[in-house]
């Protein structure tokens, strides 16, 4: 199957100027902000070396750790569920509702605060398919939830919106008026449209941000409170989470909320980060620990680190090429440099132009809390693509040819002159024909010069 | 000190000028540099392309022709980097892993080699200092913003001494350009798009003459400026130290 790829929707993206400024300026006032919440801590570096290696260690022992978190999770009265893949993943969350509430004449209802492991298993389409409702609580996932499109950023799934749009939304959906765009007006809109919702759930649903082996407890960070408005409410509480989110102690927790809050959007903490641990009295709490791939991931020696990413998103808002192409042009559930390396492990030929989205910059790596060395596992992977022939066959051949150019100086020489002699010969409507050479649809070529360094350098010095 | 000098490929055909000014600016610093005809390019276009294995045969050529020198000395972190980083999927000779170790890139070799802290030239323009990443974050040859908030770096550290000259302050001061090789066509729109944000940052805040360390990303600014007609005059590194004016 042929998948717009990301140059494509990119390309599209950039269309419309003016909203690219929008987007990238957006993305990297919230940059802005994790740099000014970063650089008074002074220890913030050794923060993430010790997060790096905490989470190394924690990789390299996953299977004990596991076992231990679920040991400790069902001492505390919790049940906890294992998911092979996403299809398990969902029957299981099916099943839970299915088994506790037992309603008659309607729907059994779910309120859902923001989880990326759900987005990745196309959890919400396949319970509404089994007639449960599901009620995204968090404000941006609520609004692309009613535009039904995918989250666009981890941490701030509608960010690719404006107020005017998110106006447009609510009036369809929740009834204000019409070009109402004030953001005051729309939020108290979501507000009261959630809290009829929040009452009326029968289950709620959390992702884990940190499951702690030693406790068996986890934790929820939220800004908005969602998760725990939904968690009290309701008489069950599923939370679902990847395998990689364990962590050993609960003292390692704290090395993790400093850096979580500061990278993702420059705050000390976010407002909420509460601790679960056992059900109240009469309720049910239930913990589904999902692989979908994910120690295929583990297994690949050069990209098993990026496991330890903790779903910041600082990457996507540093990310030059993010901030101009925006969430959806990565057409994967985490999108951005971050996105990048994990999806090839899913599909290599769907997300084959991934890895080759980034310019090498590097500064994901450089912004990452836990230390990923991103760039280092784009240029990576991008090998894995040519190896498994996933190139353009133009592309590749191109670069088989100037490699045996470049290793015959002789060669070399001589094409350079032709190219060189060609280029100032040819008229310019030629050597910048669009349709023919992308280069020059925003650019100049260089001026071909007459003589090579080369060509110079044997003329006066020899 | 037996010193070799590497003109990336493309400098080599498009930028011999700055080739030359490399070869004088060495020379006035007091260095004897050859200048080993055989060499081509360090391999790198093809690798960040995804075919590494591809550039095998180039990176021996490269080991070949500049293993007996001492340093080697290139007016390119890119390639620098290149070198340094990438050359480890061939075997590691005794003259590869002396290649890797003496490769330097030009402004890193004067001030950590030759121990040269000041160019004693003028230079009465206000220019703007466009650091390459691979320089940068791949060499550590400035400050990262992501880990400080105190913009310093090794160029900016010998263009500060010119007499006469002002730097820019920029509103981003490490974006990167959009170059990155290959993705500066398979990824136009946006590699596009980072140039010209790059150049309106520059002329908001007053560039005259906009230099960095990296021809590559200078060629693909220098298309922009030309394809705007943008008041601006776009300078390598060794061109400035060497004493050329705008």
């Amino acid at each position: 199957m042929n998948h717009p790829d990301h140059p494509e929707l990119a390309e599209a993206f950039n269309k419309d100027f003016e909203r690219t400024t929008w987007h990238d300026e957006t993305l990297w006032f919230v940059r802005q902000k994790r740099d000014k919440a970063v650089y008074p801590v002074p220890e913030f570096q050794d923060l993430r070396t010790l997060a790096s290696e905490i989470k190394d260690h924690t990789l390299s022992n996953l299977d004990n750790y596991l076992i231990e978190f679920e040991e400790n999770a069902t001492k505390n009265g919790v049940k906890v569920h294992w998911a092979a893949d996403a299809t398990e993943h969902n029957q299981i969350v099916m099943e839970i509702i299915k088994n506790s509430c037992k309603v008659e004449g309607r729907n059994a209802r779910l309120v859902k605060s923001k989880s990326m492991l759900t987005e990745e298993c196309h959890l919400n389409g396949f319970l509404e398919k089994n007639n449960i409702d599901v009620v995204d609580t968090d404000l941006g996932e609520r609004i692309v939830q009613f535009r039904n499109e995918p989250p666009s950023h981890i941490v701030l799934p509608a960010i690719h919106l404006k107020k005017e749009d998110v106006g447009e939304t609510f009036h369809k959906h929740l009834g204000t008026t019409k070009g109402e765009k004030d953001p005051q007006i729309l939020t108290e809109a979501a507000r009261q449209h959630l809290r009829g919702k929040f009452v009326a759930t029968d289950v709620a649903l959390t992702g884990i941000n940190f499951a702690i082996a030693e406790t068996g407890s986890f934790v929820v960070c939220t800004n908005e409170g969602n998760a725990d408005l939904g968690v009290n409410l309701a008489k069950v509480h599923i939370a679902c989470m990847g395998i990689e989110k364990i962590i050993p102690k609960l003292h390692h927790l704290s090395v993790y909320t400093r850096l979580l809050a500061r990278s993702a959007t420059g705050q000390p903490v976010t407002t909420y980060t509460s601790h679960f641990t056992k059900p109240v009295k009469g309720k049910e709490m239930h913990i589904v620990i999902v692989d979908n791939g994910r120690t295929q991931q583990l297994g690949r020696e050069d990209f098993r680190s990026s496991l330890k990413c903790i779903r910041c998103g600082a990457c996507m808002n540093t990310c030059p090429v993010y901030r101009r192409s925006g969430g959806h042009s990565y057409d994967f559930t985490v999108p951005g440099p971050i996105g990048a390396i994990l999806s090839p492990n899913i599909d290599l030929h769907k997300h084959k132009s991934l890895p080759f989205a980034s310019t090498l910059c590097g500064s994901c790596s450089d912004v990452c809390p836990v230390k990923i060395d991103i760039h280092v596992q784009l240029y990576k992977w991008r090998q894995i693509v040519g190896q498994a022939n996933e190139l353009p066959a133009a592309k590749k051949w191109a670069m088989k040819g100037m490699a045996k150019v470049l290793s015959m100086p002789k060669v070399y020489n001589l094409s350079g002159k032709l190219a060189r002699g060609a280029l100032r010969i040819l008229p310019h409507g030629l050597t910048h024909n669009q349709s023919m050479n992308p280069w020059a649809k925003a650019r100049e070529l260089p001026d071909a010069p007459k003589q090579s360094f080369k060509e110079w350098y044997e003329e006066n010095r020899k | 000190m037996k010193v070799a000098l590497f003109i990336p490929c493309y400098v080599d055909q498009f930028y011999p000028n700055v080739g030359v000014s490399t070869l004088q600016l060495l020379e006035k610093l007091g260095v004897e540099v050859v200048f080993p005809m055989k060499q081509t390019c360090c391999g790198q276009p093809m690798a960040n392309g995804g075919c590494e294995q591809d550039s095998k045969g180039v990176y021996e050529h490269f080991v070949e022709t500049f293993s007996e020198f001492d340093y080697v000395v290139t007016p390119s972190g890119s390639c620098t980097y290149h070198i340094k980083k990438h050359y480890d999927i061939i075997e590691q000779t005794p003259a590869v892993q002396k290649v890797r170790k003496s490769i330097y890139e030009l402004v890193d070799f004067i001030e950590n080699v030759l121990k040269i802290e000041e160019i004693p030239n003028s230079f009465p323009h206000k220019v703007g200092l466009h650091l390459s990443c691979h320089g940068q974050r791949g060499l550590r040859q400035a400050n990262a913003s992501e880990i400080t908030g105190v913009r310093d770096g090794q160029i900016s550290k010998l263009l500060r001494k010119l007499n006469g000259i002002e730097l820019t302050e920029l509103e981003r001061n490490d974006e990167c350009c959009g170059f990155g090789g290959m993705f500066c066509v398979t990824e136009e729109a946006v590699s596009a798009r980072m140039g010209q944000d790059r150049i309106a940052d520059h002329l908001r805040n007053g560039t005259k003459v906009l230099t960095g360390g990296d021809v590559s990303c200078l060629m693909h600014l220098e298309g922009i400026v030309k394809r705007q007609n943008a008041p601006i005059k776009v300078m390598h590194i060794a061109e400035i130290l060497n004493g050329n004016q705008p």
